[in-house]
C-alpha cells in the first residue's frame, strides 16, 4: 500500500509540472502585460522597463520558468504586481484556508444530509416517502448554485434578514493553519454559502446511497444475515451499509471537482475572499505568479484528493488491491 | 372443418403470448420510457425548448439588444418599449402597471432596459448550442479515442490511456478559463490572420460561443473516451466480431459496422447525463464574463447583471435562474428516463 502512494505521488509530480509549465507559457502568451497602465493612463515606456527588470520579467521566459520553479521549492511563490506590499505566498495564506473551510464545511454536509437521507428513502422503497427523496434530489441537483446562491441570498439574507448578505466570518490567523474560531459569527456567514454549495452535492450523494443499498440489500449475503436472525438493524448497518457506499466513493473524485467548480461562483456571489474569487479577480489583471500558483495549488489538491479517494475505494471494496 | 395449425404456427402463437408481438430491443426501451411520465414531460419541455430556440425571432416580442434607457430595470409588466409612437404619447413611463393598448415587458427590463422576456427567448438558443454542440464534441472525440485505444490494445491502449490518466489529474475549470481568457485577449487584439484568425472570426460570428464549446467539449471528452474503451475492450472478444473477421471484414469495417453500433446507445445516455453540467459551466463562464460576447443573451450572463441589484430587483435574477433550473431538470428527467428504460433492457427485468 505504502509503495503503491509513493509509486502515485512519484507520477503526479511530472503532472504538476506540465500542469504549471502549461499554465506559465499560458499567461505569458496573452498580450498586454502588467504594466501597461497606471489606473486609465498608459504606463511611460521608461518606468515599464524598470519595472520589468525589477520583476525578471525582461529575461527569456525559460528562465523565468526556472527560476519561478526553484524558488517554489523555497516557499516563494513570486511577488503580487499590482500588490507590492504582498507576495503570492501571502495571498494564499490568506484565501486558501478559508477555501478549505467552505469546502470542507459543504463536504460535511453533503455527507450528513445525503447518506442517512438516501438510506430513509432506500428503507422505505417505493413508499410516498421514497419518492418525494427521489424527486426532491434530483431537483436540487438540477438547481445550479449559481440560482441557488441568489435565492438563497434574497430569502434568508434580504428577505427575512436571518443571516449576513456576504463575507466569511473568520479571519487569519488559524489554528493549525486552516481552524478558525467557532463562534456564531462564523457560522452565521458560513450557513448559506455552505448550504448552496452542499446541497447540490447531498442530493447526488442521497440518490448513490439509495441505488447502492437497494442493490445491496437484495443480494445473497444479506438474505442469509437476515436468515441468521439478525436483527434488521444490524443487518443494515452492519452488514449493508458499507458495500452500498462504494457508489458513493467512486463519485467523490468528480464531486470534489464540482466543489472546486462551486466555490467559484460561491465565492464570487457571497464576496467571500477565497482562492476561487481571487483567481477570477486576478484573470484581467496579468498577475503571472499568482495565476500559476493558484493552478499548482489547484493541480495539487485535484492529484491529492484522486488519491484518497482511490485509497478510500480499497478500505471500502477489499477486493481492490493495489501494489 | 377448421384446417390443423402446424406446430410453427402453435409455437409462434404461444411466443406472441408470452413475450409479446415481436418487439425490438430498441422498441422496448422506448415503451419502458413513455410509461415513465416524469422522463416524457422533460423530453416534451426539451422540444419546447428547441422550438423555442429556433422560431426565437418569431417569439420575442422586442428586439434583445433594444435599450430602452429611460426603462432600466422595469418591473415585471410594466416599462414600454419607448420606440413606437404611441408609447410614447399615451403610455406613462415607469413601473407602472399595465395600460390598455400599451405594449409592456412580461418580465420586465434589465439595467439597460431591453426587454428581458426577450432574451430569455434568445438565451434558449446559447443554453442548448451548448448541450448540443459541446456534448457532440465530447462524444466524437471520446469515442473515436476511446474506440482506437481500445481496439488497437497493447502499447497503444497503454499509452493513449496513460495521456486520459494525465488529463483527470488536470484542474478543468482554472484552465477553461484561462484559456478562454487567452483567446478573449487575442479576440480583443484583433487577430485576423491565420488559423487564430478563422477560429476569432467563427467566434464572433457565433456571438462567443465557440470559445465556450471548444472550452467544454475538449476537456469533457475523457469520461467518455474510458466508457468507450471499456465497452470495447468488452465487445471486441464477442463471437460476431470473430465471425466478422472469419469472413474476411477489415478492422475500420469491424469498428463501423459492428463494434460502434454496439457501443453508441448507453455512451449517448452517459452523455445525455452530462449535459446539465455542460449548461452549468457556460452559465459559470458567462458568470465571470467569460462566455458569450455581449450583446448575445446567456441565461448566465443575465444572472451576472441582475445580480448587482438583486435587492431592489430579484426578477432579474429569478427570470433566468428560473429558466436554467427547468432547463436542467428537463435534461436531468429525461436522462434518468433514459438511462432506466435501456438499463431495465439490459438486465432483462421490466
Amino acid at each position: 500500500m505504502l509503495r503503491y502512494i509513493i509509486r502515485r505521488l512519484l507520477i503526479a509530480i511530472p503532472v504538476v509540472f506540465l500542469v504549471i509549465l502549461a499554465t506559465f507559457v499560458l499567461v505569458h502568451a496573452m498580450p498586454g502585460g502588467p504594466f501597461d497602465a497606471v489606473g486609465m493612463k498608459a504606463m511611460p515606456e521608461h518606468i515599464k522597463i524598470v519595472l520589468e527588470r525589477r520583476y525578471g520579467l525582461d529575461k527569456p521566459l525559460y528562465e523565468q520558468f526556472a527560476r519561478y520553479v526553484l524558488n517554489i521549492f523555497k516557499g516563494d511563490f513570486g511577488p503580487m504586481f499590482r500588490q507590492p506590499s504582498q507576495t503570492v505566498r501571502d495571498i494564499i495564506g490568506q484565501t486558501f484556508p478559508i477555501s478549505i473551510q467552505l469546502g470542507l464545511m459543504s463536504l460535511i454536509v453533503a455527507f450528513v444530509l445525503g447518506i442517512p437521507i438516501g438510506i430513509i428513502a432506500a428503507l422505505n422503497h417505493n413508499s410516498l416517502l421514497d419518492y418525494v427523496v427521489t424527486f426532491t434530489a434530483v431537483l436540487s441537483r438540477s438547481i445550479p448554485n449559481i440560482v441557488l446562491a441568489p435565492l438563497l441570498i434574497y430569502v434568508f439574507a434580504v428577505q427575512l434578514d436571518w443571516f449576513p448578505v456576504a463575507f466569511w466570518g473568520a479571519h487569519p490567523p488559524f489554528f493549525l493553519g486552516f481552524i478558525p474560531r467557532l463562534n456564531s459569527e462564523f457560522f452565521m456567514h458560513a450557513f448559506l454559502p455552505v448550504m448552496s454549495l452542499g446541497t447540490g452535492m447531498a442530493a447526488g450523494i442521497a440518490r448513490l446511497t439509495r441505488a447502492g443499498l437497494l442493490e445491496v440489500l437484495s443480494s445473497d449475503y444479506i438474505r442469509t444475515a437476515r436468515a441468521k436472525g439478525l436483527r434488521e438493524r444490524a443487518v443494515i448497518v452492519i452488514h449493508a451499509l458499507k458495500n452500498s457506499l462504494i457508489p458513493v466513493v467512486t463519485v467523490l473524485g468528480p464531486l470534489l471537482a464540482a466543489l472546486i467548480t462551486g466555490s467559484f461562483v460561491i465565492e464570487l456571489m457571497f464576496a467571500i475572499n477565497g482562492m476561487g474569487r481571487r483567481f477570477v479577480t486576478s484573470i484581467g489583471q496579468r498577475e503571472y505568479f499568482l495565476q500559476t500558483s493558484l493552478v499548482l495549488l489547484y493541480g495539487f489538491l485535484l492529484i491529492m484528493a484522486n488519491l484518497l479517494v482511490d485509497l478510500m475505494y480499497a478500505w471500502f471494496d477489499p477486493r481492490i488491491r493495489y501494489d | 372443418m377448421t384446417p390443423e395449425k402446424t406446430l410453427e404456427q402453435l409455437t409462434r402463437e404461444e411466443n406472441a403470448e408470452h413475450y409479446g408481438q415481436g418487439r425490438s430491443p430498441m422498441q422496448d426501451a422506448f415503451r419502458e420510457f413513455r410509461r415513465n411520465y416524469i422522463a416524457v414531460a422533460g423530453a416534451i419541455f426539451i422540444v419546447i425548448i428547441l422550438l423555442t430556440a429556433t422560431f426565437a425571432p418569431l417569439l420575442s416580442p422586442y428586439d434583445f439588444a433594444q435599450q430602452n434607457t429611460f426603462n432600466n430595470r422595469a418591473k415585471p409588466f410594466t416599462g414600454y418599449d419607448i420606440t413606437t409612437d404611441y408609447a410614447e404619447e399615451n403610455c406613462h413611463w415607469y413601473n407602472t402597471p399595465l395600460e390598455w393598448g400599451c405594449t409592456t415587458f412580461i418580465a420586465g427590463s434589465d439595467a439597460l432596459g431591453r426587454d428581458l422576456w426577450s432574451r430569455m427567448i434568445y438565451g434558449t438558443r446559447v443554453s442548448l448550442a451548448v448541450a448540443f454542440v459541446a456534448s457532440g464534441v465530447s462524444v466524437v472525440i471520446g469515442l473515436t479515442y476511446g474506440t482506437i485505444a481500445g481496439f488497437a490494445g497493447g502499447r497503444v491502449d497503454n499509452i493513449m490511456m496513460r495521456i486520459v490518466d494525465f488529463l483527470y489529474a488536470v484542474p478543468t475549470l482554472p484552465i477553461i478559463i484561462m484559456m478562454t481568457v487567452y483567446f478573449k485577449a487575442l479576440a480583443r487584439r484583433g487577430v485576423t490572420t491565420g488559423f487564430m484568425g478563422t477560429l476569432i472570426f467563427l467566434n464572433k460570428s457565433t456571438g462567443g460561443l465557440l470559445f465556450v464549446f471548444v472550452a467544454i467539449g475538449a476537456l469533457n471528452w475523457l469520461g467518455m473516451a474510458r466508457q468507450a474503451r471499456g465497452q470495447v475492450l468488452s465487445y471486441k472478444e464477442k463471437e460476431f466480431v470473430e465471425a466478422a473477421r472469419a469472413i474476411g471484414a477489415k478492422d475500420g469495417h469491424i469498428i463501423t459496422k459492428h463494434l460502434i453500433p454496439n457501443i453508441i446507445g448507453p455512451l449517448l445516455i452517459l452523455e445525455s447525463m452530462a449535459i446539465p453540467g455542460y449548461i452549468f459551466t457556460e452559465a459559470v463562464l458567462s458568470l465571470i464574463s467569460l462566455g458569450v460576447d455581449p450583446p448575445t443573451p446567456s441565461w448566465g450572463a443575465m444572472i451576472n447583471e441582475g445580480y448587482a441589484t438583486l435587492r431592489s430587483n430579484p426578477h432579474l435574477v429569478l427570470f433566468p435562474g428560473v429558466a436554467l433550473t427547468l432547463t436542467t431538470l428537463a435534461f436531468n428527467f429525461m436522462g434518468d428516463g433514459l438511462r432506466d428504460a435501456f438499463d431495465a433492457r439490459l438486465r432483462g427485468r421490466k
